[in-house]
């Protein structure tokens, strides 16, 4: 088992023919995620990926002619909102948005249009997420994995790659990992990602990856105290990153004091939950933890 | 991207808020003709984005246009916290009857743009929230319809706006809302707003933080960039698509991804070592990319030793390889550099990198001790 995908998820690309795109699509496909459709506005009627999957010009056209019930989003920042809009508007019950760089008032509007409808939305900023040996939706590589049962939520791309190596090189496998993105208005939090690991009976641990700025690492490590009995280990990337300067993510930043490594480290170990101090040191705090 | 004060009450009084007049000036010949303009007692006040420049002796009063030259004299060319004063504001002196604190801020914690205020102006709001949080109003507004009159009347209440201000004090704030969506701000702060002896409120200092992912929509507001107040350093590299910050260390780092990139620099400190910057090349790490990071890390002699930590994944490490001897190549100043690439054909790239003569790293902490320990040989040498 795993969350958010797996075997039956039946997967539309928006913006399938662009290079970005394409080249994903091609790794999603090789993984063995199923691609039942594309979309390209004035592109429908073609196929894309060598003729293995159809393309359509809208996302409602998509989802009636094949029964997508998931959508991956490569579209430029410019559109990705209206993306996401269309995307919900047809009913596609997951939207997973890679896209970086969306103005935040937008993410804003489509963040509260998206929950109304009760659609569930993964990123933007974000590398998307893989349910080992069943579905990858993103760009995260397939073959840095193990299947196993340790969950991991991440706000970092590069970095989430790092710790499932790491994991991976030292036996631990995983179920699913999710990269919620780096933007500081995403569609899925922290807490809501480890409520879903909590009632995976196949997750059996969970590792969250976070790093400086909000203050959801703060808000999961509480939900944790209350919630999650499973044996947990964290890392929070920018104990050196000075204030008021954003790092890259456009969500990274210490503002007014706020959002440091240090509180959220202090609130993750408040409730119980062991940090690392580099990500190479995740497996043996999950061994530690109780994790065969 | 921060405005400076100047732009910010410029947009501000486009959407009608009322900031009374003011002149910039970049001379102190220039602030004395500004003083005689305005008339009356001035203020003249340092135009930089660093916070405390009350403090710095960057705002002073000038009783005549002979003191506000003599006053923007002391003021242009002052060291703030690093940044040389270039700009002046001259603006009449006000006669202050009461200061308060109005703001609307992007909430990530409640996914809202909120607004704050308090009757506590002229202090930062950071202080009233520790202090006395009772005084601060939070008021989220509606992600899809804003701004409501209920809205304004509540704020008006709380902060005591006096009856017949109302009308005005309406107009302000629809104004700051207004200015707010129109520049894609992440806060647009007015401290203080102030109601003067003579029943008038203004807005007498103004900050606007935009939305960096927004700018590309703003090409107006993207020329209001304040390049003095920039590393040259980070202008280039912006220039060249590299997100990068500049650091006081002696470890360059250049590494694909924000998070990774952070943490790369937690494991040198960790390591005992100080980090130069923070550097994200990107996706891809193409030879002319790299070659462009180069350039950025090298320009600071700081700079003993560069750490390189590429996550493979979908690029091809020996690509990534193959590019960084390459750049390295072409490169005036040298100093010790430990790669550390991983994940797809990582193996092929290690002959390519030992034949450069680059010191290679299998683990993070590994290629972080390396280059603690090489920055302290390039430094005794």
């Amino acid at each position: 088992m795993s969350i958010l995908v797996n075997g039956e998820t039946r997967l539309l690309v928006q913006g399938i023919t662009g290079r970005e795109g394409e080249f994903h699509s091609t790794a999603m496909l090789e993984y063995g995620t199923s691609i039942v459709a594309g979309v390209t506005p004035g592109k429908g009627g073609r196929s894309a990926l060598d003729g293995r999957v159809p393309v359509f010009d809208t996302v409602a056209e998509a989802v009636e002619q094949t029964g997508a019930n998931a959508t991956c989003i490569f579209v430029p920042a410019a559109f990705a909102p209206d993306a996401m809009l269309e995307a919900a508007e047809a009913d596609v019950p997951l939207v997973i948005c890679i896209t970086e760089g969306v103005p935040a008032l937008d993410m804003l509007r489509v963040y509260h249009v998206l929950r109304a409808k009760g659609v569930r939305l993964i990123g933007p900023n974000c590398p998307g997420l893989t349910s080992v040996d069943e579905a990858k939706v993103g760009i995260i590589p397939g073959n840095i994995h193990l299947r196993g049962s340790v969950g991991l939520v991440s706000r970092s791309g590069t970095l989430t790659y790092e710790v499932v190596q790491a994991m991976t090189d030292a036996g631990v496998g995983q179920s699913t990992c999710v990269g919620i993105g780096g933007d500081p208005i995403v569609g899925t939090s922290f807490t809501d990602v480890l409520d879903m690991f909590n009632q995976d009976p196949e997750t059996e641990a969970i590792v969250m990856i976070g790093e400086i700025g909000g203050d959801e690492e703060e808000k999961a490590a509480a939900f944790c105290a209350r919630e999650v009995r499973k044996p947990m280990a964290a890392f929070i990337a920018g104990r050196t990153a000075p204030p008021g300067r954003r790092m890259g993510h456009a969500g990274a930043i210490i503002s007014g004091g706020e959002g440091t490594a240090e509180s959220k480290r202090s609130a993750l170990e408040a409730a119980g939950i062991r940090v690392a101090d580099s990500p190479s040191h995740i497996p043996r705090l999950l061994r530690d933890a109780g994790v065969a | 991207m921060k405005l400076q004060e100047y732009r910010s009450k410029e947009i501000l009084a486009r959407h009608g808020v009322a900031i009374g007049p003011g002149i910039t000036a970049t001379s102190p010949e220039e602030a004395r003709a500004a003083a005689e303009r305005i008339g009356g007692p001035v203020v003249v006040k340092a135009q930089v984005l660093v916070g405390g420049r009350g403090k710095a002796g960057g705002v002073k009063l000038a009783g005549t246009p002979d003191e506000a030259q003599e006053r923007a004299r002391e003021i242009i060319g002052l060291d703030i916290k690093g940044v040389t004063v270039k700009t002046v504001l001259v603006a009449p002196a006000a006669d202050i009857a009461k200061e308060y604190y109005l703001a609307l801020i992007l909430d990530r914690a409640t996914r809202t743009v909120t607004v704050i205020a308090s009757a506590e102006g002229g202090v930062e709001i950071e202080e009233t929230a520790k202090t006395d949080s009772g005084a601060i109003l939070r008021m989220p507004l509606h992600p899809l319809i804003g701004l409501q009159e209920h809205q304004v009347r509540r704020v008006a209440f709380f902060l005591g706006i006096p009856a017949e201000l109302r009308k005005d004090f309406g107009t302000l704030m629809r104004g700051l809302s207004d200015a707010f969506f129109a520049t894609d701000a992440d806060l647009a702060e007015i401290n203080p707003l102030v109601v003067t002896k003579e029943d008038a409120l203004l807005a007498l200092d103004a900050k606007i933080v935009l939305d960096d992912s927004a700018l590309p929509r703003h090409p107006d507001l993207e020329a209001m960039r304040d390049l003095n107040e920039e590393e040259p350093s980070e202008i280039a590299a912006r220039e060249a698509g590299i997100s990068f910050i500049k650091l006081d260390g002696s470890i360059g780092c250049m590494v694909n991804g924000a998070g990774l990139a952070m943490t790369t620099m937690d494991l040198v400190k960790l390591a005992g070592g100080e980090p130069a910057n923070f550097l994200d090349i990107g996706g891809g790490a193409k030879a002319d990319r790299v070659a462009a990071a180069f350039k950025i890390i090298l320009d600071d002699r700081n700079v003993k030793a560069i750490l390189i930590n590429i996550f493979g994944g979908i690029t091809r490490g020996d690509e990534v390889a193959r590019g960084i001897v390459e750049a390295r190549s072409l490169l005036t100043r040298d100093v010790p550099m430990v790669v550390r690439i991983v994940g797809t054909n990582a193996e092929e790239a290690k002959p390519i990198l030992a034949e450069a003569n680059l010191i290679t790293a299998d683990s993070l902490d590994d290629a972080a001790a390396k280059a603690v320990e090489a920055s302290r040989a390039g430094a005794a040498a």
